[in-house]
């Protein structure tokens, strides 16, 4: 068991966390999302994408939605904590920090999170003890899906 | 217990390996009285024992060097002792008034004193607090805090961004922007007097992988997430008064579009004292478990899904596509309708009450033009998925916020009252 972890944490160490895994990565990448939220993983299939369902033992609903062509375009949560959003966002969670850095920096105050880029859409709302977020790229999602049914 | 601690020891390995992007905060510089936006002077506040003064304005990063002005910020001042001294005080200005958490957060590089460090098994305890927008880090010190008159003796609270704890865990720093000095914070505290009795509550005392994850034993091999009973969370400092400790209220006069400053009062306790009855007030109940309840604007119902908030800086909901308000050309997370509308919206408390809201929204670039500007009433942004009252609904209202668990003529908490 022991030597499992040791394995699979090596393995984190080998191979850079975030590449390939949540936002912009492959469908298959859902596992090891879920492994790493420690969560229980529910797919369905809808026309135009399969929503992945992870329920992570922290109590947050994350959910990937990857596309036909096998990508996840758009990854959504609630719940009382934030989830690993260095896993969720993957490659793009980079873009995301310096996104909100930079806007904050143009006038200071806290409030919900708005980043709206050629290539990222961040959505965070709520308080401590109740989050919510979604977060797109919007070159990937499928034709006619709207963001307003990513929920 | 040993594997969590073998998980810890090969994370902050894993944390260092990735630490190089994350630039640790941690400002040692100290100064003597802090000064800024709520320096109000002592902790005195006003006449009456229970009643604070608080100031909406460009709060305390609005000067050199961090030139970085706070719009829709009530401020106030705190007094902090090493617990059980009257000597080893400091009184520090600053302090953002946030009903949307709980607990008294103070930057380090804003405090003078030092106080002792709350441990466990020898380690100390650290904290990462995640807001909506980022995150806190820092340890959890023991300060008696008085404010008008009140006092929190020995009470836990988080010191962002120490030197001492600078390597951040990446189960921490998953969380988004780190928050720990004055330029990104752009406040030197925060006090927390929202409608819980602690920042996490069950949700950190639960072991394993349901842990919420707020509370880190850091022994010098490394930071691991740790439970933390209730009595030991960092605490929303009303609940410790003798005194006035169900809730808070928060008053402002009115204000109409943009303003250098706006002074009201925070006054502690409801229905304990002659200054602070419910009176003809409403009473809302919220979720204990979200604090959250339910706001209808035209016909969209956020259905436990809108706050109260003082601790954002605007009103902040739905999308330009559904209020046809355009956003602002370089803010983009603010409306920016040519003329100012005249808006309504109806709030649902758990215990059925409900009542008509009239807000307005401005158009922020005018509102924030004028950078010594710290009030602006109207402003407003795009929200998904909640309703967030920030602070301009606070203004020319007085607002009730029980806290869970506490005793009140209208009943227990968690409820808003307005």
């Amino acid at each position: 068991m022991k030597s499992k972890m040791v394995r699979g944490i090596l393995a984190m160490l080998v191979v850079p966390l975030p590449v390939c895994a949540g936002l912009g990565g492959e469908a298959s990448s859902v596992q090891a999302d879920q492994a790493k939220m420690q969560g229980t993983l529910r797919s369905t299939s809808a026309d135009a994408y399969t929503v992945h369902e992870i329920q992570t033992a922290a109590g947050v609903a994350v959910k990937e939605y990857a596309s036909s062509a096998g990508k996840v375009f758009a990854v959504t949560w609630q719940g009382p904590v934030h989830p690993d959003l260095r896993q969720l966002l993957g490659d793009y969670f980079d873009q995301y920090v310096q996104a909100l850095q930079e806007q904050r920096a143009q006038r200071h105050g806290h409030g919900p999170v708005l980043i709206q880029q050629a290539g990222l859409v961040v959505q965070i709302t709520g308080h401590v003890r109740s989050f919510m977020g979604r977060a797109y790229v919007a070159q990937m999602v499928p034709a006619g899906v709207k963001a307003e049914e990513l929920r | 217990m040993k594997r969590a601690h073998l998980w810890g020891i090969l994370w902050l390995s894993l944390a260092g390996a990735l630490a190089g992007a994350m630039g640790c905060g941690g400002g040692s510089s100290s100064s003597t009285t802090t000064g800024g936006g709520g320096g109000n002077g002592g902790g005195g506040g006003g006449a009456t024992a229970n009643v604070q003064s608080i100031v909406v304005n460009t709060g305390p990063a609005a000067g050199p060097p961090t030139n970085a002005p706070y719009i829709d910020g009530a401020f106030t001042s705190v007094t902090v002792c090493v617990p059980g001294s009257t000597t080893n005080c400091q009184t520090i200005g600053g302090i953002l008034v946030d009903t949307g958490s709980s607990g008294l957060r103070v930057l380090s590089s804003a405090l003078t004193i030092a106080l002792p460090q709350q441990t466990v098994g020898g380690a100390p305890i650290v904290e990462c607090l995640p807001f909506v927008d980022g995150f806190t880090w820092g340890p959890v010190q023991m300060a008696d805090m008085t404010i008008a008159g009140e006092k929190a003796s020995s009470m836990p609270i988080q010191v962002i961004g120490s030197a001492s704890f600078s390597t951040i865990p990446a189960s921490c720093s998953s969380n988004g922007p780190e928050e720990d000095d004055l330029a990104s914070l752009g406040v030197n505290g925060i006090l927390g007097v929202g409608s819980f009795a602690q920042d996490c509550g069950e949700g950190c005392v639960v072991s394993g992988a349901a842990n919420a994850g707020f509370y880190y034993a850091c022994p010098a091999t490394g930071c691991v997430v740790t439970t933390e009973a209730l009595a030991s969370q960092v605490v929303n400092p009303v609940v410790l008064f003798a005194t006035d400790n169900n809730g808070v209220i928060l008053e402002f006069p009115a204000v109409t579009g943009a303003e250098a400053s706006d002074t009201g009062s925070m006054i502690f306790g409801i229905g304990t004292q002659s200054n602070n009855g419910l009176g003809s007030a409403t009473v809302y109940g919220i979720d204990p478990n979200t604090g959250n309840f339910t706001t209808t604007y035209k016909n969209v119902t956020y259905t436990d899904q809108s706050f109260l908030d003082s601790g954002s800086n605007a009103i902040y909901f739905l999308d330009k596509a559904t209020t046809g308000f355009p956003t602002c050309t370089d803010l983009t997370f603010w409306y920016c309708p040519t003329t100012t509308q005249n808006l309504s919206a109806t709030n649902q408390g758990t215990n059925g009450a409900n009542g008509t809201v009239a807000f307005v929204v401005g158009n922020a670039d005018s509102l924030t033009a004028n950078a010594n500007d710290g009030v602006a009433n109207g402003l407003a942004g795009p929200n998904t998925g909640m309703f967030d009252w920030g602070l301009p609904f606070f203004f020319g209202r007085t607002v009730y916020t029980a806290i869970d668990g506490q005793n009140t003529p209208a009943g227990a908490g968690p409820y808003w009252a307005y």
